[in-house]
């Protein structure tokens, strides 16, 4: 067992590695450089120097690289070209909104997705297990970004119950955090639930099928108990796999979700520091964000040795 | 693995029987089958697949209305109609107009277009890539090459494909073309798991060995054994790939930082409708409408070729 989370936390760090090198390469390979771009093309070529000399831009690639990452992993992403006012501010306050409305959707999608996938794999023969597939199926298909839409126009605009944008910070005020959380969350774990009510089906059905659940139900215990005592655990293996991948994919959603409802959070000022051509401000977002994807990786990956004794043993 | 059976393509001209009981993992439990036995006993049933053909007529009417919009539409797009402002649905503008009173079925037909681009371009970028590094992979198994590949298969998933679109937004500029490329690039991981899986299969079977005893070429066994076999499967993977190419594209141009004015997407079309929201909804629930029919029909015409190429899945899902 702790080979196995020796090696594989190893290779996150190799892997967390080679992405921040993907990263800035990637953000390097722009006609001009980081400088004119900040500036806009009809600056001189002394304005340029000027602020490449300010941004230690003339120095060696390599050298920058290594001073920019030595920087990320002391949490200073550096200054922003254009806005001239240090990154990690921006990165830490925002973080903190995406964290919260993505594990909040992922909490509620969960609590919907469990029971309603475990209903439409128990009642998969009847009606009603068929309408919740079908309806599992068509909300996979709905963007968030309209999903979100829809809440607004119903639950904002028309009814009037929840705003419609904004962000409250918990500390000024719970009711209103709450309040402004709903929809946003909603949105996300809407489509969220659906995607997992599918797993959690076929997980189901999976396990329904298996020789030990039968003998369980052949000492005498009835079929919901064996289910839940013998079922549910096995289950559990693939659906916690997925939920965990789920939530890079929730971690991304949240960048649309965020314009949507006007939240500060990274999503957001992802977006604002592409429209201002603001890269090194994009390249330290992006990184955090992929760093936050490798990680949810890698408790996945070391949630399911916990779960599947068989794995740890093949590792 | 009791059911390996002619899996050659040249004794299975049909190309679709060959994948029956081989998509099972190798030692995974549950291998073998009785269901997968039974179906290949019997001749095979054509019964009605729903996903198959629900999908197959979404995803058509998406075609049939981007292949229309070249000869025809009810007007030009970019023709502004400023009388004709925010109108809702009526004989003259199906589904209504715009802030500038442009025609909205108009929009929704040349959005289709832009839609299938992106999916094409992306999902073909992918499977150029991703099919012959799988197949790679596959058959050097545990060779450096093969490690070298699955690595950087691990990397490229650490950047999703929107992010990696708004990345590459942010370094050529918002654009039809930079996110067809990034969406392409981030599709790649997909393409190589399915490629190396089916290949890993394909290279243990007996006509293989067959093929290697008698000295054909590492190239040949890859065209004439591995590729036939696991086209199935990159089908579906390409379908499924599609769909997640449609919705991305959406939510890029949704941001503004995908396809740019004057070209219409829905992605856009559904942005631009926010102001609306309380005047004029339905400019934003025709444009998601259709995305939404765009990805429910690539899903489930995936999962209707899945049906079909595997019968142990077979009534499960």
């Amino acid at each position: 067992m702790a080979r196995y989370v020796i090696g594989r936390v190893l290779q996150f760090v190799l892997t967390a590695a080679l992405a921040s090198v993907v990263v800035f390469v990637l953000m390097q390979v722009l006609p001009g450089n980081a400088a004119q771009v900040a500036l806009g093309t009809s600056a001189t070529p002394e304005a340029v120097a000027a602020l490449e000399a300010e941004y230690g831009l003339d120095r060696p690639r390599i050298v920058q690289y290594l001073s920019w990452i030595g920087g990320v992993l002391t949490g200073d992403f550096g200054t922003s070209y254009v806005t001239k006012a240090p990154i990690s501010p921006v990165i830490f306050n925002s973080i903190q909104v995406t964290l919260i409305v993505v594990l909040a959707s992922m909490a509620l999608a969960l609590a919907v997705a469990v029971p309603l996938g475990t209903a439409a794999a128990v009642l998969h023969n009847r009606p009603t297990g068929v309408i919740i597939s079908g309806a599992s199926q068509i909300g996979i298909a709905i963007p968030n970004f309209l999903a979100a839409i829809i809440l607004v126009m119903v639950f904002s605009l028309g009814l009037g119950w929840f705003p419609s944008s904004g962000w409250q910070a918990p500390i000024e005020g719970f009711g209103g955090f709450l309040e402004r959380l709903v929809l946003p969350v909603t949105a996300l774990a809407l489509v969220q639930a659906a995607i997992l009510t599918r797993y959690v089906r076929s997980a189901v059905l999976e396990v329904m099928r298996e020789d030990f659940l039968r003998t369980a139900r052949a000492k005498g215990l009835p079929a919901g108990r064996a289910l839940v005592r013998h079922g549910l655990r096995n289950a559990a293996i693939p659906v916690v796999t997925v939920a965990g991948v789920q939530l890079a994919t929730l971690l991304i959603g949240a960048v649309v979700i965020e314009q949507v409802f006007v939240l500060p959070g990274m999503g957001t000022e992802l977006v604002r520091a592409v429209s201002n051509r603001d890269l090194v401000t994009v390249q330290g977002i992006v990184m955090v964000l992929v760093v936050l994807v490798l990680l949810l990786n890698l408790i996945v990956d070391l949630l399911y040795s916990v779960l599947d004794p068989r794995v740890r043993r093949a590792a | 693995m009791t059911t390996r059976r002619s899996l050659d393509p040249t004794l299975d001209p049909t190309g679709s029987a060959e994948l029956a009981g081989e998509t099972v993992e190798p030692g995974a439990p549950g291998a073998i089958d009785p269901g997968a036995v039974d179906a290949a006993a019997k001749p095979r049933r054509r019964r009605l697949n729903a996903s198959l053909v629900i999908g197959l007529i979404l995803v058509g009417l998406v075609v049939v209305m981007a292949l229309v919009s070249y000869v025809w539409t009810p007007y030009n797009p970019t023709e502004a109609m400023p009388e004709d402002r925010l109108q809702g649905a009526s004989a003259a503008h199906w589904f209504g107009t715009d802030r500038y009173g442009r025609d909205t079925f108009t929009w929704i037909m040349f959005g289709s277009r832009i839609t299938l681009l992106v999916g094409i371009v992306s999902v073909a970028i992918a499977m150029l890539i991703g099919v012959p590094l799988g197949i790679i992979a596959g058959m050097t198994n545990s060779g450096l090459l093969s490690g070298t590949i699955m690595r950087g298969n691990d990397l490229l998933l650490a950047f999703p494909a929107l992010l990696l679109a708004i990345v590459f937004s942010a370094v050529y500029g918002p654009g039809t073309g930079p996110a067809m490329v990034a969406l392409g690039i981030a599709s790649i991981p997909g393409f190589a798991r399915v490629a190396r899986s089916g290949t890993l299969q394909v290279m243990s079977t007996e006509y293989v060995m067959a093929a290697r005893a008698a000295n054909r070429g590492t190239f040949a066994i890859a065209t004439t054994h591995v590729l036939p076999n696991i086209a199935g499967m990159v089908i579906v993977q390409a379908s499924v790939a599609f769909a997640l190419a449609v919705l991305a594209e959406a939510g890029l141009s949704f941001l503004g930082l995908g396809t740019q004015a004057p070209a219409p997407s829905w992605g856009r079309m559904l942005q631009e409708s926010q102001q609306f929201l309380g005047t004029r909804p339905e400019l934003a629930l025709w444009p998601g409408l259709f995305i939404a029919i765009a990805v429910l029909g690539f899903n489930l015409l995936g999962d209707g070729l899945r049906d079909r190429l595997d019968p142990k899945l077979r009534g499960r899902d």
